[in-house]
């Protein structure tokens, strides 16, 4: 069920309204059933691999919390007779054993979203690398349940942080699987913390007439940015991408200006859709995005984009990967070996790029996703170390560089070079990504784009749409950077109610639902 | 915590870190300094600092970074 259909509409006015209406400890069950009713609408069949996944991970968090408490109880018991390296060594052992079990669920689930996402791309590569011809292996056609790289990380954040002492173990199996399956953030994240949601989710919420305001106007204002302005790009995007070798030069540099505004009009008014309905229902997600095309830099980009895929992959991979025991052998040596300046960037650098190799893999089965990942992750270790000079460069000249010409001049220069990279995921064909990329340079077709821009399925009243949507979004984006908008409103109800009438006839007056408009999926729906 | 004040300054000299309490909120340690960081100290105070430690108020200022030091010294 897409958030852009009416039935959406519909099951949303359902569940507010059952909601508010059922006493307050049925609520998380209501929460629970409307989940599962709005994964059932992607087909039944999905349904095996979400329970796997809850069963699985309510089996092992138990088991880890069993184990847990065995080892407070034994040295609580024995503390006073054992000596401090005694106390080390049986908590080394215990932490073991606790690690073993969770690397089964780790190994299980990550291992069923590979074969689900990945069997296909490595057999594709296996046929082509060995040229197997017509005796290649069959690409088999797997199912891939609707938000299952959502779900799965954050149910493995989960059992992680049971793992590390951060989180509660849920002793309901039911509870956890409405962690596991909370409608709103099923499909786009973001990827919430158990230690975040979990208690909000199973708390009663009385009807709290700010909240709910404040949340449908996140809703409403979610549409606005995908149903006026994402799905309005999206338009000019398919022109541009069904013959992509037509649109070269000028066109490419076209087309990645419009993919960034169609990507962060779609993503952050998912996300906005998301985060607007649990707020409606008294729910507060982590906000997965802080003004990102303001970032002057790379590093400040993906701090701001994203936010909750970020620092998953930062705190369970980044950080483990590069102070594991290996990693730190390794960084003795190459110290030793290669002197203490080169030697010290050795795990950092290889965990750098085995997370953005990850990073690139989980966005989506294919090399264009992996070359984007590396790509970032070339900017940012090239970024690292050129900071020296950054820095002598804003020594010598302060005046400049605290200039807000200069803020401005690098965040424009972060936006194109993010933008360029990102273009990868249209393409999707490395090799044709960077021919057109090339054709920026050698076809100069600049003065043709002029009359050519209209003949993209858009015509003068769409762009100045798109341009005012830009506008306000940025306006808002500003305003909202200290407080708000919906704060600074709440006190004046009639501009506040005003507003959001406009905004309700503008989604409906101007969303893009032209003859043989079929309202799109999300980008990240695919991811 | 003179050497952890010296490894931090190392990091970035421009940096008061006797004072700083935000480092990594505002910024000022990014993932890359801190497994910089965590590298330095496990050898230069035979200790190890697991990931799950590697959490902002543990990395937010030196006093909290000694005091992490020292309870995993005494683990």
């Amino acid at each position: 069920m897409l958030f852009t259909s009416y039935g959406f509409i519909a099951f949303l006015a359902l569940v507010f309204l059952a909601y508010y209406l059922v006493p307050k400890r049925w609520q998380w069950g209501l929460l629970l059933a409307a989940s599962y009713a709005f994964y059932c609408f992607a087909g039944w069949e999905c349904l095996i691999f979400i329970l796997v996944t809850t069963l699985s991970a309510y089996g092992i968090a138990r088991a880890m919390g069993y184990a847990a408490a065995k080892e407070e109880a034994y040295l609580a018991l024995h503390r006073e007779e054992m000596e401090k390296d005694a106390r080390k060594k049986y908590r080394a052992a215990e932490k073991k054993k606790r690690f073993r079990i969770l690397l089964a669920g780790l190994v299980l689930n990550f291992g069923v979203l590979a074969v689900l996402k990945y069997t296909g791309f490595v057999v594709f590569n296996l046929n082509s690398w060995f040229s197997f011809g017509e005796n290649g292996l069959a690409i088999p056609d797997l199912l891939l349940p609707m938000g299952i790289s959502f779900y799965t990380f954050q149910t493995m954040g989960y059992l992680i942080d049971v793992y590390r002492g951060k989180t509660t173990v849920e002793k309901n199996p039911a509870r956890l699987a409405l962690f596991v399956s909370f409608f709103p953030q099923l499909v786009q994240g973001p990827i919430s913390r158990h230690s975040d949601l979990a208690s909000q989710l199973y708390t009663p919420h009385s009807f709290d007439r700010r909240g709910f305001t404040f949340g449908v106007q996140r809703i409403l204002w979610g549409y606005f940015k995908k149903l006026v302005i994402a799905d309005r790009v999206l338009i000019a995007m398919r022109t541009l991408l069904d013959e992509p070798e037509q649109y070269r030069g000028a066109y490419v540099a076209l087309l990645i200006l419009l993919y960034s505004i169609q990507i962060y009009a779609d993503f952050t008014g998912g996300i906005d859709i998301t985060i607007g309905v649990a707020e409606a229902l008294g729910i507060r997600l982590t906000e997965n995005f802080e003004r990102p095309f303001s970032s002057r830099s790379t590093k400040e980009y993906w701090r701001r984009w994203h936010i909750t895929m970020g620092t998953w992959f930062t705190d369970y991979v980044f950080y483990p990967v590069s102070v594991c025991k290996p990693m730190m052998k390794l960084s003795k040596w190459s110290r030793k070996t290669l002197g203490n300046n080169v030697g010290k960037r050795v795990p950092v650098y290889l965990a750098t790029v085995l997370t953005w190799f990850l990073t690139g893999l989980w966005h989506g089965a294919g090399w264009n996703f992996i070359v984007w990942g590396l790509l970032n992750c070339l900017v940012i270790l090239i970024s690292q170390e050129l900071e020296p000079i950054y820095a002598r460069f804003h020594g010598r000249f302060p005046r400049l560089t605290s200039s807000w010409g200069y803020g401005k001049f690098m965040a424009i220069r972060t936006f194109l070079l993010m933008g360029l990279i990102r273009s990868l995921d249209c393409y999707r064909d490395v090799g044709t990504t960077f021919r057109l990329w090339g054709s920026m340079v050698t076809t100069w077709n600049w003065g043709e784009l002029g009359e050519g821009i209209f003949s993209l399925g858009l015509n003068a009243v769409d762009f100045l749409i798109v341009l005012g949507g830009c506008g306000v979004v940025a306006i808002v984006s500003s305003l909202s950077a200290k407080r708000s908008v919906r704060e600074r409103l709440y006190d004046r109800p009639v501009l506040s109610w005003t507003l959001c009438g406009v905004l309700f006839l503008t989604i409906l007056l101007l969303g893009a639902y032209g003859i043989g408009y079929d309202a799109s999926q999300f980008i990240y729906n695919q991811f | 915590m003179e050497r952890l004040l010296a490894i931090l300054s190392d990091l970035h000299p421009d940096v008061d870190f006797a004072t700083a309490e935000d480092l990594v909120d505002d910024g000022i340690l990014d993932s890359l300094d801190i497994v910089t960081l965590v590298t330095e100290i496990n050898g230069e105070f035979d200790v190890t600092i697991p990931a799950e430690e590697i959490v902002p108020e543990n990395f937010n200022s030196a006093a909290a970074l000694m005091a992490l030091i020292e309870k995993l010294d005494e683990e």
